[in-house]
């Protein structure tokens, strides 16, 4: 039997795999768009667990909000990349560093 | 019902459909050409619904089942967030248009931006809560990287954006796991499975995740490191506009879901706040000091200032919630006035960051020095000046929740970070001398900015302009 606890964990690991995503990757900013992307769904996981367990549909209405602002998000962050990547040339994580910090 | 629910939200409707309204201008007609009209009819759009919403009658009122609340709190923060995102507007058109980065959606992004942070400050549900955050967070991404030819502006939005969405992420996480444990996202239902200051657990960890995502908005220690490069990488109006509005309402939406949401466990948030506090009045004073750039020095300063509005926060306290609002109003007046400084300096029409630039800067412009040798004593908290009773106030609100130490921090904090506002007041005044002066020409709209805001750090402090009663019954409306 599947219960709560099970979507509650894989939900956690999904949302730490996206957090680490963040920070180790060295190599590609689209990829810290896929671990954004894949911290957001974890949440969703969340939310649509919690609703379904306590019966209560706000968590569902939540989660639909949750991807409609994801999506205008993913949008955004790419529109930003593609100017970044007309200025530098190059979408590597390393060489967004022309302001120290 | 739904006409009522309505006419509670008319002001934020209002400037919705203002905002679609002249983006469709912008697009059907010349474009860039009516670029300036568009900013100022924006900033007079924000005056007239500031005046609206702060001469509507007192009360408390609820709209949408309690997703939206119009209460003195939220009032008093729209207000400030309006007239400042006024004053900034209008300051920023001159420096953009000599540098041609006038565009129509500047104005209407800024609108967007707007509406979002007064949903922020009016939430009651943690999903008006997330979506006015984003509605905010989403148009001031884009306008980080207004610039776009520039590979600071856009490298700035980018990183504004990566660390952004993290912090939306860890935000979003938490109110997942505190509407799994409430089994409500509405405040007040959230508020009611508190009993005897015990949540729990679950509950405790989501409102950790809540905080820790709404410090990244106010950008407190340790979760600042977007701050200097964004400031630095964006255009300066649009540094002048993060330094302003959003810390206002970012700082407003933490007051209402700490105590909104979460007042049943005030013992227990009061310590997270109580250590952002510190850590940030630190970190801002101690890396500020080897800044060369000013717009980066003013990142480090705005981290140490939302340090000391925390602190009035992490009292728990109505005096608190009342020290906070006016440290609040304090700040943006003083930033005001010091963007409307930095945005006013420039050599053979390029823009000028470098602190180095100053020097003498008195002997040329001797009134402009003195206006901003009264702000940075100000920002310093240098007494008789303004500044220092924002710091008298929350520096009180600590002493009297018996946090005395975080008092005792604060002002040593302060001593440190007097530093480096006293060392740009040594360059104007004793500086080397200096062959290539700053060109001399300023704009009136940015004489009236400086001069206004160093003006009221003098004279304010005969009575806070009235700001002290209207921040009193502000903060007895959110905490109850």
């Amino acid at each position: 039997m599947v219960g709560l606890e099970h979507y509650l964990g894989v939900a956690a690991a999904l949302f730490v795999i996206g957090i680490f995503g963040l920070f180790l990757n060295r190599k590609n900013v689209i990829i810290l768009l896929m671990s954004i992307e894949l911290m957001l769904l974890a949440v969703n996981i969340n939310l649509v667990a919690f609703s379904s367990y306590s019966g209560d549909l706000v968590g569902q209405v939540f989660t639909l909000f949750v991807l409609t602002v994801a999506a205008a998000e993913a949008a955004i962050g790419l529109a930003i990349l593609v100017c970044f990547f007309r200025n530098r040339g190059t979408i590597a994580v390393e060489d967004v560093n022309v302001m120290k910090g | 019902m739904i006409s009522q629910d309505i006419s509670v939200v008319l002001p934020e409707i209002v400037l919705a459909v203002y905002a679609m309204a002249a983006l469709m201008v912008g697009v059907y007609t010349s474009k860039d050409k009516l670029a300036g009209v568009i900013l100022w009819a924006t900033a007079a759009m924000f005056t007239i619904v500031g005046l609206w919403i702060a001469f509507a009658g007192p009360g408390t009122q609820t709209a949408f089942n309690g997703m939206f609340n119009d209460d003195a709190f939220a009032r008093f923060a729209k207000v400030v967030i309006l007239l400042s995102a006024a004053a900034v507007l209008v300051m920023g058109q001159d420096y953009m248009e000599k540098r041609d980065l006038l565009r129509f959606e500047y104005p209407i992004l800024i609108t967007l931006a707007v509406v979002g942070m007064m949903m922020m400050v009016s939430a009651g549900d943690l999903m008006a809560l997330y979506v006015g955050l984003e509605l905010q967070s989403l148009a001031l991404y884009v306008v980080a990287s207004l610039h776009r030819d520039s590979v600071r502006s856009t490298e700035a939005g980018l990183k504004y954006f990566v660390l952004g969405a993290l912090s939306s992420g860890l935000l979003l996480y938490g109110a997942s796991l505190t509407y799994g444990f409430a089994g409500t996202t509405q405040f007040a239902g959230i508020m009611s499975t508190m009993h005897g200051g015990h949540a729990s657990l679950g509950l405790l960890f989501g409102m950790v995740f809540i905080a820790s995502g709404l410090a990244f908005k106010v950008s407190a220690a340790p979760f600042h490191m977007w701050t200097p490069d964004v400031y630095e990488g964006s255009p300066t109006p649009v540094t002048a506009f993060f330094a302003t509005a959003p810390k206002v309402a970012a700082m407003g939406l933490f007051a209402r879901v700490l105590h909104d949401a979460f007042g049943g466990v005030t013992a227990d948030w009061s310590q997270i706040i109580a250590l952002l506090s510190v850590v940030s009045m630190f970190l801002g004073a101690i890396a500020a000091i080897g800044q060369k750039n000013i717009k980066r020095l003013m990142a480090y300063s705005s981290i140490a200032h939302m340090g000391f509005a925390l602190m009035g926060l992490a009292s728990g306290t109505v005096f608190g919630v009342q020290a906070m609002l006016v440290y609040i109003a304090i700040y943006v007046t003083m930033n005001i006035g010091t963007f409307a400084f930095i945005l006013s300096l420039e050599k053979d029409g390029k823009a000028v960051t470098d602190i180095s630039a100053l020097n003498q800067y008195a002997k040329a412009e001797p009134l402009r020095a003195l206006a901003m040798l009264v702000l940075l004593f100000s920002l310093a908290g240098v007494p008789p000046m303004l500044g220092f009773f924002g710091k008298f106030y929350v520096l009180q609100a600590a002493v009297n929740a018996g946090m005395s130490w975080l008092a005792v921090a604060g002002v040593i904090a302060s001593v440190i970070g007097a530093f480096y506002y006293l060392r740009i007041v040594y360059f104007m005044y004793f500086g080397e001398e200096n062959d290539d002066a700053l060109d001399g020409g300023i704009s009136p709209v940015l004489t009236a900015g400086l001069m206004a805001s160093a003006v009221i750090m003098l004279v304010g402090i005969v009575n806070l302009f009235g700001v002290e009663p209207l921040a009193a019954a502000a903060a007895q409306a959110l905490v109850n």
